[in-house]
């Protein structure tokens, strides 16, 4: 490989992936860096671009970094849209007539919102949720309305639901499966935000699909029709029904693809030099227990954090390690760690919930010891629970210690010692009772 | 059932109106006070300006319960809104606080009237008529009080918030104003060398003593609490214990602050200008207080009138006009934390210790950080707090008040206010991330 100080890197992508890895190849190295986006001038926080609709941010808030940061850090921008890529010549053609030539290039397109082809999807106010351009359309689209149809029971579609609600606009969701996000939620988990979008005042219809749009005489949303055949009127429709590699860029290329750009474990696609990370690489084969495609922002960091290693000479396979994700379903924070969910083999659950005040803690184990944790409501230590789930620590041993898990903020009620009455209650041989409980002092480590 | 869901709707409820129409009159009758009308009856005058005023604003946010019942994070609008994002309602309030503070400070006697209004409650506390200081404290902590309840209202998800937001209210009203009204007028329990830096000049010194053992008590309590108690409890607990918790300046800045903690300044720069600032206070206010012992001890021989004029242009320019105008009228611009982040010398001494002789930090939870900016946003010390969270190193910062607002609204459950060993407080957690 060459290591020459020279070596030109263009990463197409500002988001999570493209930044990290523009971040960690400055780390390591001095190469010329250059990152192109049609979609802002600066990265911003993808996932935060709801709490600039709603008035918590601005957007200035949601960039991670100051503005003087990339200069600091020779990291190039562009803001221009990527019209070709040349393989063989190692170059790519920009909108505006520029062409950048690279050595190495990282594609990290990111995503784009499903349309499943509805009849009426493409009319006015009839709009998904991914990128800058998508709120704008939002804050476009929801001026003097009053009401919207939300199809999709995902992340996506909630953070809309939170979003138009915050607008006081009547929001009804639709979603195909008969709980909210249930391929993802435990079924109890699932009932409990089911109820607390209903008490968000959002008319949630679950088993409830979108047949088509209606269009009034202006060709605006008028309204949408099930297949049960219902009637919905509305002014604005959010399409949240998953999103999908964004991959045109390599469509007339020899860039292999399939749904997303295909990659090794090295994130090396069948171009030598040319690398796909985060939410456009589709693995050619999943690792144990994970998709081929992983949409998150934290693979698509971890992937990035691979790449970078790569190209500074140190060839790394992305390692997926332990999953975790989190999220805040309106009110509701959700952390999870390692298989949850996912019916493993002698799988058992222990689950505790207060209905009243929004909170569940669960805890998945198997003989050979811990594999799951989920949280609604109630915070954990990443750190602890990887650690133990990596260490296939017994279920009792964990309840034991369960308390050096707690991440709560200082005098929140504790709730370790209700997950472990429920376990003894359920196995009366031998009782477990709690090392200790987090104190004002004491914390894990 | 569905158009049911669909038809509640938050809006103007009666009961907002009546807190609304309420607070309104209130704020005439304040404004009548100010002629020779509330001569008439100044009891009745308090009654409809203060009492009236403050039920209403109560019955207001409380109304809001009703409204939103489900608990939570209320952040909605914020960045909207005329009066939180600087808008006009924001300017006109920040003259307004502004002009307030001129008037008490420095023209009491247009207040004449006004302070009339406050003697029945004077006389029924200390015995004595109302003067600008007794109007001045008063407000202050009916102020302290009134948008106490409204923080707790809004932050009634996190009992952190509650009982930080108990602590401030009761060490204001307990002992920032009724206890010195009993004891030795003037005296604040809650105040502490050098931010209250004449409780440890000479002068107070021989004042004290003169008042007998209360006073020799309270020149005790003073030292004690700048030079032991200090040191200890921020040892254990970072600054918190006092900026967010005792200090009544922390107490307005977390109540009535609270709806602009966002307009701080975040940058860098900011930053900068922060640490040159505050550690110049302090350092001028060690100087002058040395010299005025050092006067005291050879009867201003060797500095002649240098450390009292000092002293005065101190109180002048710092005590009065930073801590007080600035740092109150300013919070609809720059923020609730003014004067605490740029000026305050026992927020400096206290955040020495806190950086380096502290079991305070906050924890970053692995590799969670998303990067949505609401930590550093909601911090009204201007901490760039995501800056950490996004590399997973924990927060240790010297200007940190341990409010707890970063973790609070935190979508992702990343952040913990936590006190720890000592040793590997720095210590870069970079499992998933670097």
């Amino acid at each position: 490989m060459v290591k020459s100080k020279n070596m030109n890197i263009v990463i197409i992508g500002n988001g999570i992936t493209g930044i990290t890895a523009a971040r960690h190849i400055r780390k390591r190295s001095n190469y010329r860096i250059t990152v192109i986006s049609s979609e802002s001038e600066y990265f911003f926080s993808r996932t935060a671009l709801m709490y600039v609709y709603m008035g918590h941010e601005k957007f200035e808030n949601i960039q991670p970094y100051e503005n003087g940061f990339w200069e600091k850090n020779k990291i190039e921008l562009i803001r221009d849209y990527v019209t070709f890529i040349d393989t063989e010549n190692k170059r790519v053609d920009l909108a505006g007539g520029i062409v950048v030539n690279f050595d190495k290039l990282i594609l990290a397109t990111g995503s784009r919102s499903n349309k499943f082809g509805w009849k009426g999807q493409d009319l006015n106010g009839v709009q998904g949720l991914y990128s800058l351009q998508d709120l704008e359309l939002l804050e476009e689209n929801s001026k003097n309305i009053s009401r919207c149809v939300i199809v999709g029971g995902g992340l996506i579609g909630i953070e809309l639901a939170e979003m138009l609600r915050s607008r006081n606009k009547k929001v009804t969701m639709l979603v195909r499966e008969d709980s909210y996000w249930n391929n993802i939620l435990p079924a109890e988990e699932s009932e409990m935000i089911n109820r607390h979008i209903r008490e968000h005042h959002i008319d949630l219809r679950l088993s409830t699909e979108l047949s088509e749009v209606i269009p009034d005489e202006n060709k605006n949303v008028k309204a949408v029709i099930t297949k049960e055949g219902e009637e919905i009127s509305c002014e604005l429709v959010g399409l949240t029904v998953g999103v999908s590699p964004n991959i045109d860029l390599v469509k007339n290329t020899d860039i292999e693809h399939n749904k997303g750009i295909l990659v090794n474990e090295y994130l090396e696609t069948n171009i030598e030099d040319i690398y796909a990370a985060g939410d456009c690489a589709e693995f050619r084969t999943a690792f144990p227990y994970r998709k081929n495609i992983e949409q998150v922002w934290y693979t698509g960091r971890m992937q990035a954090e691979a790449v970078a290693q790569t190209i500074c000479g140190k060839r790394t396979a992305y390692d997926p390690g332990i999953w975790f994700n989190s999220a805040k379903f309106l009110d509701i924070e959700y952390q999870t760690y390692g298989l949850v969910n996912m019916n493993i083999d002698g799988e058992k659950n222990l689950y505790w919930e207060d209905p009243e005040n929004r909170k569940a803690i669960r805890v998945v184990y198997t003989d050979d010891g811990v594999i799951g944790f989920n949280l609604m409501g109630v915070r954990y230590r990443q750190d602890v629970c990887l650690k133990w789930i990596k260490e296939k620590r017994s279920i009792e041993d964990v309840l034991q210690d369960l308390g050096q898990a707690n991440f709560d903020p200082e005098f929140f009620k504790q709730h370790e010692n209700d997950l472990i009455e429920i376990y003894n209650s359920k196995n009366s041989s031998h009782r477990v009772r709690l090392k200790r409980k987090r104190g004002l002092f004491k914390f894990a480590n | 059932m569905q158009s049911e869901i669909l038809l509640i709707e938050p809006k103007l409820t009666f009961i907002k109106k009546t807190g609304l129409a309420m607070f309104a009159a209130g704020m005439l009758f304040f404004m009548i006070s100010f002629t020779a009308v509330s001569r008439i009856s100044p009891l009745l005058f308090f009654i409809l300006s203060v009492v009236l005023g403050c039920a209403g604003a109560l019955i207001f946010f409380f109304a809001q319960l009703k409204e939103s019942p489900i608990p939570g994070v209320k952040k909605n609008n914020i960045m909207f809104l005329s009066m939180t994002n600087r808008g006009m309602l924001g300017w006109m309030t920040a003259v307004f606080l502004t002009g307030m503070y001129v008037l008490i400070y420095w023209f009491p006697e247009l207040l004449e009237n006004v302070i009339r209004t406050f003697d029945s409650l004077s006389y029924t506390l200390n015995g004595n008529p109302a003067n600008q200081w007794f109007l001045y404290g008063t407000l202050y902590t009916v102020a302290v009080l009134v948008m106490g309840v409204r923080m707790i209202i809004h932050n009634r998800h996190n009992k952190y918030q509650i009982i930080r937001t108990i602590s401030v209210m009761f060490f204001q009203l307990i002992l920032a104003y009724l206890i010195p009204m009993f004891i030795v007028n003037g005296f604040f329990f809650t105040y502490f060398w050098p931010l209250k830096y004449e409780y440890l000049f000479p002068a107070s010194y021989d004042y004290l003593i003169q008042s007998g053992g209360i006073g020799m008590f309270m020149f005790f309590w003073a030292a004690v609490m700048s030079f032991i108690a200090t040191p200890v409890l921020t040892y254990f607990y970072g600054k918190r214990w006092y900026c967010s918790w005792v200090c009544g300046c922390g107490a307005m800045a977390e109540t009535l602050g609270d709806p602009y903690r966002h307009n701080s300044d975040k940058s860098l720069k900011s930053w900068k200008i922060e640490r040159w600032m505050v550690h110049s206070v302090l350092l001028i206010i060690i100087i002058i207080t040395a010299l005025l012992w050092i006067d005291n001890a050879n009867e201003n021989f060797i500095l002649k009138d240098f450390s009292h004029s000092a002293a005065k242009w101190y109180g002048f320019f710092i005590g009065a006009m930073f801590a007080g105008v600035i740092g109150v009228g300013f919070y609809p611009l720059m923020g609730s934390r003014v004067w605490c982040r740029f000026g305050c010398p026992m927020a400096a001494v206290l955040g020495i210790i806190q950086k380096y002789f502290s079991r305070f930090r906050i924890t970053v939870n692995g590799g969670q950080c998303i990067s949505c900016g609401n930590c550093s946003t909601y911090c009204e010390m201007g901490i760039d707090v995501k800056s950490y969270a996004q590399r997973g190193q924990n927060v240790i910062r010297a200007s940190c008040v341990g409010c707890g607002v970063c973790s609070e609204v935190c979508p992702r459950g990343v952040l913990r206010l936590e006190n720890g060993p000592v040793k590997g407080r720095y210590e870069l957690n970079d499992d998933y991330l670097r």
